[in-house]
């Protein structure tokens, strides 16, 4: 039997979670105060994930960034593979919320999407 | 002279959801001014994620948790004023502003909100010795330089200060290609939330040292190198425990502090520990009219807080606006102490309170298996055990006015922490 300690990222609370792990299988999670604590610890310690926030370029906006992220959470190992990629993205004014800014980001099959509103200049 | 019911200072998350609270509280003639370029503040440039879980029961990142409160200043059609700086406000509720198509303005206001938000911590506030060469930045300039213009401030980064944007900076210098080094921290605890330390620094082996502070920048035209050094308990750098980094930048985030100017020259009673103005349960300073909210009042810990002073300012504001004041109210202070720095409120009048009240504090060191206690008087009220403490992160505690009620002769409220 092994135990891991951790600290919850699913919210700034940063609960202290107590994984036991034995053979390979989560035991049991102590510490959390929801459910995504629960489910954070056991992701962890098998696989894992992150969301990627950064920006790409906007030609013609009223701001030459836009914010983005991945639309829901990669691979640990695949954050680079993604911020790599998204420097030679440059997206066209206007952009909404929710606009993918690029699609199946270093082949994750996770689109990055636009988190800010960019009007035309 | 124009007249509003009430004018809020500043369109950041704390104006936004003061103007949507008042607005739906039954006041009409607002006006918010905001000194940048769009609504949103800060937020526009926290592109992270982790904003509005307890709000929208959601995680979104800064920008988009700022667009759901535009929206809805923008389906009320709430007025505001862009890249407009307001210059002064007097305790007769007169807000000077200028701008570039209006010029300089006066506005007689019924109510004020104060929504300022707050500042960081200077180079020059930190006395840190060396020469002053360009690549030295507060870690909230970076943060804009990157997010929002486009630029890279440097390639070899040095980071004095563990505060959230500090660590939310080193991993996005680290997504944009540049090596972060190391991040110094002059206290034996980090002043960031513990999530923001595991995922901005321990994924990706960057180096917290706890108890270090910068001794020397070297560098004339541009930074060459920073030296580091431990410090001992009265944080004074000990002697032989120097690192030297070679590097292009220094980022500093080393705190923030409440952005009072124009409340101080109105005459608002500001407090020495938070640095924002003292308020008692409506959030109204000594001036009557005048409300603050948001981090000009003390700086929050997470953005949800800030929605849910702002909303109480608003719908306060709005009473005040709509009925007036009930001068003669009986005031009870609430005392901090054991361990509290601070309350806000500082102050209750049992009689004006809504049914409940949330007084939020911060803690002066980190603590384990203490308990908040509250004493009305001398009895005891209520204890919640807190397995840690950190003074990086808000405390509350609620209190109602059901309870107050059965202490018609209370004097003092106090707020503490003791062993659990």
């Amino acid at each position: 039997m092994e135990t891991r300690e951790l600290i919850c990222i699913g919210c700034p609370l940063g609960c202290p979670l107590t994984v036991t792990v034995e053979n390979n299988e989560v035991t049991s999670v102590t510490g959390n105060t929801c459910p995504r604590g629960d489910a954070y610890a056991r992701k962890e310690v098998t696989n894992p994930t992150r969301i990627v926030t950064s920006t790409v370029r906007v030609s013609g906006g009223v701001s030459p960034m836009v914010s983005c992220k991945t639309a829901s959470d990669i691979p640990k190992g695949k954050i680079f593979a993604v911020t790599e990629s998204l420097k030679e993205v440059c997206v066209k004014a206007p952009v909404a919320i929710g606009d993918v800014v690029l699609a199946n980001a270093a082949g994750t099959g996770v689109d990055v999407i636009a988190t800010k509103n960019i009007e035309k200049a | 002279m124009k007249t509003y019911d009430l004018v809020i200072v500043g369109g950041g998350p704390a104006g936004l959801a003061a103007a949507v609270s008042a607005r739906d509280n039954g006041i009409e003639s607002i006006l918010i001014i905001e000194r940048d370029r769009e609504l949103g503040g800060i937020l526009n440039q926290c592109i992270h994620n982790g904003f509005g879980l307890h709000t929208f029961k959601e995680e979104l990142t800064g920008p988009e948790y700022a667009a759901r409160f535009a929206a809805q200043v923008y389906e009320r059609g709430i007025e505001y004023k862009l890249n407009t700086m307001v210059m002064d406000i007097t305790d007769d509720k007169v807000v000077t502003a200028m701008n570039r198509t209006d010029g300089l303005f006066e506005i007689q206001a019924k109510a004020i909100i104060l929504a300022m938000g707050c500042r960081e911590r200077s180079r020059g506030a930190l006395n840190i010795p060396g020469y002053r060469p360009a690549g030295i930045y507060s870690a909230g300039t970076a943060q804009r330089l990157v997010n929002m213009e486009g630029f890279m401030p440097g390639k070899r980064v040095v980071i004095l200060g563990s505060g959230d944007i500090g660590l939310i900076m080193a991993r996005r210098m680290t997504f944009e290609g540049a090596k972060v080094l190391v991040v110094a921290e002059l206290m034996p605890y980090s002043g960031g939330l513990k999530r923001n330390i595991v995922q901005c620094l321990d994924d990706f082996d960057i180096p917290l040292k706890l108890s270090h502070t910068v001794v020397d920048i070297e560098g004339k035209e541009r930074v060459e190198a920073v030296v580091i050094a431990e410090v001992g308990p009265d944080r004074r750098p000990i002697p032989g425990t120097e690192i030297r980094y070679e590097c292009d930048t220094l980022l500093l985030s080393c705190g923030l502090l409440p952005e009072n100017e124009l409340s101080r020259s109105a005459g608002v009673t500001l407090s020495p520990i938070t640095s924002g103005p003292v308020v008692n349960d409506s959030l109204e300073t000594n001036i009557d009219g005048v409300f603050a909210c948001g981090n000009v009042l003390h700086v929050h810990d997470l953005v949800d807080y800030v929605s849910q002073e702002a909303a109480a300012a608003g719908k306060n504001a709005a009473k005040y606006i709509l009925s007036g004041k009930n001068s003669e109210a009986k005031e009870v202070q609430i005392f901090p102490e054991g361990g509290v720095r601070y309350t806000v409120p500082a102050t209750v009048r049992p009689t004006e309170m809504d049914d409940t009240l949330t007084v939020r504090f911060r803690v002066a060191d980190v603590y384990k298996n203490r308990a908040i206690v509250t004493y009305f008087d001398n009895v005891e009220i209520s204890r919640r055990k807190r397995p840690v403490m950190a003074p990086g992160e808000m405390e509350q505690v609620i209190l109602t006015k059901a309870k107050l009620a059965e202490f018609p002769d209370l004097e003092r409220i106090t707020i503490t922490l003791e062993e659990a």
